[in-house]
């Protein structure tokens, strides 16, 4: 028989609001085994601790039940501190009375009766607790960055600066990102490329970090200190060793009606072409779709201009595998095309753009050269109309029901350089809210309105249509209370942001946990925010939900410290809650081994001996470095043989009888 | 007269609901987090994985008394181990035959999936399904054939 001991936590008044602490501890009292049952305001506090490790000593406590919040907030606190006192820590079990009580039922009654047949069931479960062991395994001094924008840039920066190897995906043909698209950055308008191509070409450069660009990663298995990754590499066409990207290659290629994706298809770019001046590497590829060489055999005017002989038509797509400790995902972000949103004209409309787009027409190395032009006709626009949260804070099927975040600083931003340029233009933005927070954020948005006369207009747009040239806008002002309409050339929609595409795909293969939006979750919202649940599986930028560049750079660091921590370790505690199997009872069926995820059970001819046989025959054999612990084989298996240390089938019957009696 | 009687003593269920630590459990945190309100008369036991609920554990249950057992575990394609929750609804559609062969109605039993992040969903989840056991009243089949101890 265990000496338990039960701890009720009171969190608070989070707990002790809605459910009789003390009732639950009187209780327990009278429960087999239970030696000791007391409650504190602050459990996981330093002197919740010592109550519990002085309890320990004092009533020699074989067992803990902590009634207390989520397993998933304080599990390991509570083993940690058990463990200091010279228990196992396995011998500790939560039963949650907060999240699954307290804060779900409004009557003390009722909450204290289902609190105290929650404490029973741990109760019930610590019984039959053995002490575990964790194992040990080797961390593979080496991380792997998905995304290559200025998040992943960052994170594989600062890995690399600690010491270790770093490899970045990043499925376009340079790494930069969004980021390298941008034109000036709030709130202190230094120019995006000045501040991110140094960083590009600081990662490339670095000893520690090879980049796969062009690349994706297409098979993800293992876990945390152990993954093996298979990185496709896409051909380029271009051998890397020998190109020297003079470009020379793109100026000759025949087909140059291709639409430029670099700069949102406002011009054109070869078949054969390198994304922007600045790409990381300057290497150009070729767009098979477009080449005629590649399409129908016929051309090959850039493999007789090159002079390097780096052209190689044959090229083919290359499968590396690799070995990494930790995975950070960068994928980052897309701006939504509004096409959806008829309302907004932009399918019909040739000058209503998005703000990304815009972004493109402001850059000095964009299609215009920076030189203001309306899209249709190349006019210079002389009245401007902004219109905020396009797709975003809805709550209709085609929207978003998140606020982007980064459309209120981003219009104030344009707005002040389209001011700048050209003082004479008038800009109306609508806007629901404005949103601001942010170090001097707000101050930057209020020059916009005092210092430059930007027309904000707290009221949403229902309808934009072409009239006689003009981009008409109806829409309402709320503070005025009336219908208004302007006479526009041009309008601006911050469509919503989401999350990039290939991340979804990325999620399955890391099983790692996404919000409904496609976002990354991280393991907790406020403590935990750059880890994923899943072990190892570190989020960086964007992927994890919308954010500035600041927030990015910050979250990247973060996600560095982690890896870093990480990889620090030379050895890593595996989980001790894994299969066991009772050899006296296994037959050898190979049934558990069939549904093993992992490949963990082997067979070995093993001398059995029991009082009533003994035999040579083969049974199965659980690798406990390789099983996670998931438990299908348990329950496979036709003899009952197979368990699960920390969940056995009693243990998870005990707990079914304590709640059902 | 099964529906009068419930009319008469208010019939609180008795529901076990097995949740998987990675998706729905977390979602559970989360419904709590959120202050989602759903009956008190369920009760949560957390396994690494839908797929280590062995079908007996639910016939144990309903041996047990309870009026209603839940399977929740990740959607699927984003099992934490990949392939489990597959596992598991292959064998509880086997077993959900069973009982109802046996007389149990299917009713008192279900699988859903509940992400970490649908913490709304497991509230109406529960709600809903204690909604339908209550209206199925207190089971009897097995509860009875149970020996006296």
């Amino acid at each position: 028989m265990q000496r338990i001991g039960v701890f009720v936590c009171w969190c608070g008044s989070n707990i002790a609001a809605t459910v009789d602490v003390k009732a639950v501890a009187e209780a327990a009292k009278g429960q087999p085994g239970v030696v000791f049952a007391t409650d504190y305001q602050y459990m996981c506090s330093e002197s919740g601790q010592t109550i519990l490790k002085d309890a320990i000593k004092e009533y020699g406590l074989t067992g803990v039940v902590i009634c207390s919040c989520s397993p998933r907030m304080h599990e390991a606190t509570f083993r940690k501190a058990a463990e200091s006192a010279g228990l196992n820590p396995y011998m500790v079990e939560i039963a949650n009375i907060r999240e699954q009580c307290s804060w779900i039922h409004k009557d003390m009654e009722v909450a204290t009766e289902k609190a105290i047949i929650l404490a029973k069931a741990a109760i019930a479960k610590v019984q039959l607790n053995k002490p575990l062991v964790a194992g040990e395994s080797e961390v593979v001094k080496r991380a792997l960055v998905i995304g290559g924008g200025i998040a992943g840039i960052q994170t594989a920066l600062d890995i690399a600066e600690a010491g270790y190897k770093v490899d970045i995906v990043e499925k376009q043909p340079t790494i930069g990102g969004k980021m390298a698209q941008l034109d000036k950055t709030f709130p202190t308008l230094d120019c995006a490329a000045c501040i991110l191509t140094p960083k590009m070409v600081d990662v490339a450069a670095h000893e520690n970090v090879t980049i796969y660009s062009y690349s994706e990663v297409v098979d993800v298995k293992g876990f945390v200190g152990n993954f093996t990754v298979q990185i496709k590499k896409k051909p380029r066409y271009i051998n890397e060793n020998l190109c020297t990207g003079c470009g020379a290659c793109t100026e000759k290629c025949p087909m140059k009606k291709q639409p430029n994706e670099f700069n949102m298809g406002f011009d054109k770019r070869g078949a054969i072409y390198i994304p922007f001046a600045q790409a990381v590497p300057k290497l150009p590829v070729i767009d098979a779709d477009a080449c005629l060489m590649l399409k129908n055999g016929k051309c090959g005017l850039c493999s007789k201009i090159c002079e390097a002989h780096a052209i190689d038509y044959t090229q083919k797509e290359e499968i590396i595998e690799e070995r990494y400790g930790a995975i950070v995902v960068a994928t980052g972000f897309n701006q939504i095309k509004p096409t959806q949103f008829e309302e907004y004209a932009y399918n019909t409309c040739p000058d209503v753009v998005t703000s990304l787009e815009y972004e493109r027409l402001m850059n000095a190395a964009g299609p215009t050269k920076g030189h203001l032009q309306r899209p249709s006709d190349g006019q210079r626009p002389k009245t401007i109309v902004f219109i905020q949260c396009v797709g975003s804070r809805g709550d209709s099927c085609r929207e978003k029901s998140y606020c982007s975040k980064i459309c209120c600083m981003y219009t104030a931003k344009h707005a002040m350089l389209t001011k700048d340029h050209y003082p004479d233009t008038d800009i109306h933005v609508f806007y629901i809210d404005i949103r601001t927070p942010g170090k001097n954020f707000d101050e930057f948005y209020r020059r916009a309105v005092e210092q430059y006369g930007v027309d904000y207009i707290k009221g949403m747009v229902g309808k934009v249509y072409e009239e006689n040239g003009k981009v008409m806008v109806q829409g309402s002002d709320l503070i005025d209370n009336k219908q208004i309409t302007i006479a526009a050339d041009m309008v601006v929609l911050a469509s919503a942001v989401e999350p990039d595409p290939s991340a979804r795909s990325l999620g399955t293969m890391l099983t790692a946990s996404m919000d409904t939006n496609d976002f990354f979750t991280e393991a907790h919202a406020k403590l935990r925010p750059v880890e994923s649940p899943t072990a190892g599986v570190f989020l960086s930028g964007m992927c994890q939900g919308p954010k500035d560049i600041p927030e990015t750079v910050s979250q990247a660091g973060a996600a560095a410290v982690k890896v870093i921590g990480l990889l620090a370790k030379d050895k890593l505690k595996n989980n001790p809650c894994v299969a066991a199997c009772n050899q006296s009872v296994c037959n050898g069926c190979s049934q558990c081994a069939n549904v093993c995820p992992y490949g963990a059970i082997t067979y070995v001819e093993k001398e059995i001996r029991t009082p009533e046989v003994r035999e040579v025959r083969r049974v199965a054999e659980v690798n406990e470095a390789v099983c996670q612990g998931c438990g299908a084989c348990t329950v496979t298996c036709p003899s009952s043989a197979m368990d699960l240390k920390g969940f056995t089938n009693r243990q998870i019957m005990a707990e079914v009888d304590a709640i059902c009696r | 007269m099964q529906i009068e009687e419930n009319k008469n003593e208010e019939f609180k269920p008795c529901i076990v609901a097995f949740c998987c630590n990675w998706c729905s459990y977390a979602g559970a945190d989360l419904a709590g987090s959120s202050r989602l309100t759903y009956p008190a008369d369920v009760k949560i036991i957390r396994v690494p994985c839908s797929c280590r609920v062995n079908p007996l554990f639910i016939l144990r249950a309903f041996q047990r008394g309870a009026d209603g057992v839940i399977i929740c575990g990740c959607h699927p394609g984003d099992c934490h181990y990949t392939t489990g929750n597959y596992y598991a609804r292959r064998r509880m559609t086997l077993l959900f035959g069973m009982l109802d062969y046996l007389g149990i109605e299917r009713e008192r039993t279900r699988v859903e999936w509940v992400s970490a992040a649908e913490g709304a969903k497991f509230a109406a989840t529960m709600s809903d399904f204690i909604d339908t056991v209550t209206k199925l009243g207190r089971n009897r089949k097995l509860r009875d054939l149970r020996c006296k101890e």
